[in-house]
């Protein structure tokens, strides 16, 4: 086990070194870094105020050794002018003396993330707050979803063919078909248009960020659930179905146990192994429902730090978000994979 | 002129839509009568959930079709007609021409343009993209998932790599990196086109090599006659004039994307080639072990063969299933693109785009982005139910 996870941690690392090579390689092409540079400068640069401006910037070097510097394997870069040195790990411009005690090595090994362009602020402060936002947000999707998830795919392969099972699948169905710009946009048309609707919620989830309410919140943790639950329903309710044909089953029912206690004892248990490695591959899908959910109501946490980042070739900003991402990928594969083997006794005990 | 009553309204749309009435009902009754000697196909009018999946898919395909031959608009999808901004449903034009629909069915846009005509257009760029889409990252997995799965070793373990490090990235994150102009500037899209789109080629002449490279009578002029005019498509499909990749000469250049249009096809298909891949490798790993597979080995045929004319017929029932789902996968994923108005051009018809502008006022303004919120979600939940019904009756057997 121990091997396992830690050749699993080994290639982790590895793929997020090539992933955040990939962001870094597309996001340095020079029309990007030329839109960067117009608009952090100025609109109207000529293609020659453009380099100088990339040049003092530091992001006319190599790929290679820019890439070095941002992991923080090479030094970072100084330049020397009349009035100073600025450089990487330096603030602004400074005289050679103070120029010195700066650190040589700034990336993310020496726990420094980058200046994000966009927010003129630290990118780890910013990746912090909004993460914290979108975890309120992910918290809510998940005891909104998963238990009712359950539930919908519990009741409907309890009884395979019945009514109940009929209209609970056609749900699960129309869930998985509705993504959740469409699902989003007909919500607000139902419950929060000032025009025709029932008023009953608010449009934007704006105010939900420093107070989140049942009334400015609902919509977007509902939303994002929605798209979600369908397909963790329908495991669900394929492997309840193939529980409640099982042997072990029959014999229950045969010695007269009540139905009740046959699904809530017998078959729950071993019915929920599927669901949750489903449930935990979900996350990099909800991760896009976020960016979706959060652009559409107006929710500024990771989803939406994404969407700016991603517009406005923020680079450092943008690498961290893929850091970010590709971690919570990652991860979830692993606890998922942890989970199944230590769920299912004839994997753990063989 | 009176503005429309909902009655009104619902009975003009519907005549709006006779052809594809007309078209529905004649694809239905061919089909039900002759469904015996058509296969899975037929066997598919057997599931009642089957037959609403396929006629609300359907419904689409013949709206997209006859849509792009304007016979279902009722305005042209880019024409802004004054005092029409944000009216609603059924609201007379103020002065019609001769010959032009006095009414804005569905009502007007923020641009004033005409909702229904932009749904039905909008209708006809899924139904151009998705599926073709959705085929060529089938041949893109299928062609490296097969190998992988069968061989397994380093080659599956690298491709494998691959394919979970396109995984990992968020979808939008990577939509974001590929399609902007500035990436397009670069010649990216181009050169992603160049490698994926060489797949089918490689595909197809695989399998009819294996297939035939025992009779060279019939191998050599198939080869030369298919792989050429794949060849030549392939070529005037990726090289444009002007741009990055120009291999061919403007005057053999048959056709031309739009460099919008290219993009987007692009990382579709990029997007969803690895999970085609994963589910291919699976089935793969899986039917090698089967004793007809063991029996062409002992044959002694070659392992292109094994793959391609034992494997992957028998892998077809998930496969096919799979391709249902994923073309609604990758309708989905296209109104994403459009909803961040990455991409296509910004007046484009298509569903995503018109959502994106319509919710800019959803609060005040309702009738611009619930109609294609609908179109798309009907479409997408027609090809689940397909899939539904397609594994239900393949599974029967």
């Amino acid at each position: 086990m121990g091997l396992f996870i830690l050749r699993r941690v080994w290639v982790m690392i590895l793929t997020a070194l090539c992933l955040t090579f990939i962001v870094f390689f597309l996001t340095s092409l020079y029309p990007n870094l030329e839109k960067l540079a117009k608009t952090q400068g100025n609109m109207r640069m000529s293609d020659e105020e453009v380099a100088s401006w990339l040049t003092k910037a530091g992001y006319m070097q190599p790929l290679p050794v820019k890439y070095g510097q941002w992991l923080g394997v090479l030094p970072g870069w100084t330049r020397t002018t009349d009035d100073g040195v600025t450089g990487r790990c330096i603030n602004g411009t400074v005289p050679p003396s103070e120029a010195e005690q700066a650190p040589r090595f700034c990336g993310i090994l020496q726990g420094d993330w980058g200046y994000s362009t966009v927010f003129k602020d630290d990118v780890a402060g910013i990746i912090s707050t909004r993460l914290g936002l979108t975890g309120k947000l992910m918290f809510w999707v998940l005891m909104l979803m998963v238990p009712s998830a359950l539930l919908v795919g519990v009741m409907a392969g309890m009884r395979e063919g019945s009514g109940t099972d009929r209209t609970l699948s056609t749900f699960s169905i129309i869930t998985t078909a509705t993504p959740e710009y469409v699902s989003g946009v007909i919500f607000i048309a139902i419950f929060a248009s000032s025009a025709v609707g029932l008023k009953w919620f608010k449009g934007t989830a704006t105010s939900a960020m420093e107070n989140a309410t049942f009334e400015n919140f609902f919509l977007p943790v509902l939303t994002i659930s929605l798209y979600g639950m369908g397909y963790i329903a329908r495991m669900t309710r394929a492997s309840m179905t193939e529980v409640m044909t099982a042997q072990y089953i029959r014999t229950a029912r045969l010695k007269g146990v009540k139905f009740r206690e046959i699904v809530v004892k017998h078959a729950l248990r071993n019915a929920l192994i599927a669901p949750f490695t489903v449930i935990m591959l979900q996350f990099p899908w909800l991760l896009n429902g976020v960016v979706i959910v959060e652009t559409l109501f107006n929710y500024k946490g990771f989803g939406w730090v994404l969407v700016q980042a991603a517009g406005n070739n923020d680079i450092e900003l943008l690498l961290a978000v893929s850091v970010v991402s590709v971690i919570v990928v990652l991860v979830t594969q692993l606890i998922s994979d942890i989970g199944y083997v230590y769920l299912n006794p004839r994997i753990r005990i063989s | 002129m009176e503005p429309l009553g909902t009655f009104d309204i619902i009975i003009r749309i519907l005549y709006q839509f006779i052809p594809v009435w007309i078209a529905l009902v004649v694809l239905f009754t061919a089909s039900i009568a002759f469904k015996r000697r058509l296969g899975l196909y037929g066997k598919l009018f057997d599931s009642m959930i089957g037959m609403i999946g396929f006629a609300l898919v359907m419904f689409w395909v013949f709206t997209g079709i006859f849509g792009a031959m304007d016979m279902i608009v009722t305005h042209d999808p880019l024409a802004q007609i004054s005092g029409m901004k944000n009216k609603v449903p059924g609201t007379p034009l103020r002065s019609p021409e001769d010959g032009q629909y006095a009414w804005y069915l569905l009502g007007g846009d923020n641009l004033a343009r005409d909702v229904f005509s932009r749904m039905v257009k909008g209708a006809w760029v899924v139904v151009q993209i998705a599926p073709l889409a959705t085929l060529f990252a089938f041949m893109v997995g299928i062609t490296l998932g097969l190998p992988a799965g069968y061989y397994g070793g380093r080659l599956d373990t690298l491709l494998s790599f691959l394919a979970n490090l396109i995984l990992a990235f968020p979808v939008i994150l990577l939509f974001y990196l590929l399609v902007t102009p500035e990436i397009v500037e670069t010649g990216v899209p181009n050169y992603m086109a160049t490698v994926l789109f060489i797949f089918p080629i490689i595909f197809v002449g695989v399998l009819l090599n294996s297939r035939y490279y025992t009779q060279p009578k019939v191998r050599n002029p198939l080869l030369i006659g298919v792989l050429g005019v794949m060849l030549w498509l392939y070529l005037s499909l990726i090289s444009e004039v002007g741009s990055a990749v120009s291999i061919l000469p403007g005057a053999l250049d048959f056709f031309d994307l739009p460099g919008g249009i290219l993009v987007v096809f692009v990382s579709v298909v990029f997007v969803n080639s690895p999970t085609v891949f994963r589910i291919v490798r699976g089935l793969s790993m899986d039917i090698k072990t089967r004793d007809y597979v063991a029996a062409a080995q002992t044959r002694g045929e070659g392992p292109w063969y094994v793959m391609l004319w034992e494997i992957l017929p028998n892998a077809r029932g998930p496969l096919i299933v799979d391709f249902c789902l994923r073309i609604g996968y990758t309708t989905i994923l296209l109104g994403t693109l459009g909803f961040f108005g990455l991409g296509l051009p910004p007046e484009s018809p298509d569903w995503g785009s018109t959502i994106n502008e319509g919710r800019k006022l959803l609060t005040i303004y309702l009738h611009p982005a619930l109609p294609p919120a609908f179109a798309l979600l009907t479409m997408v939940l027609g090809l689940n139910l397909l899939a539904d019904g397609l594994r239900e009756e393949s599974l029967k057997d």
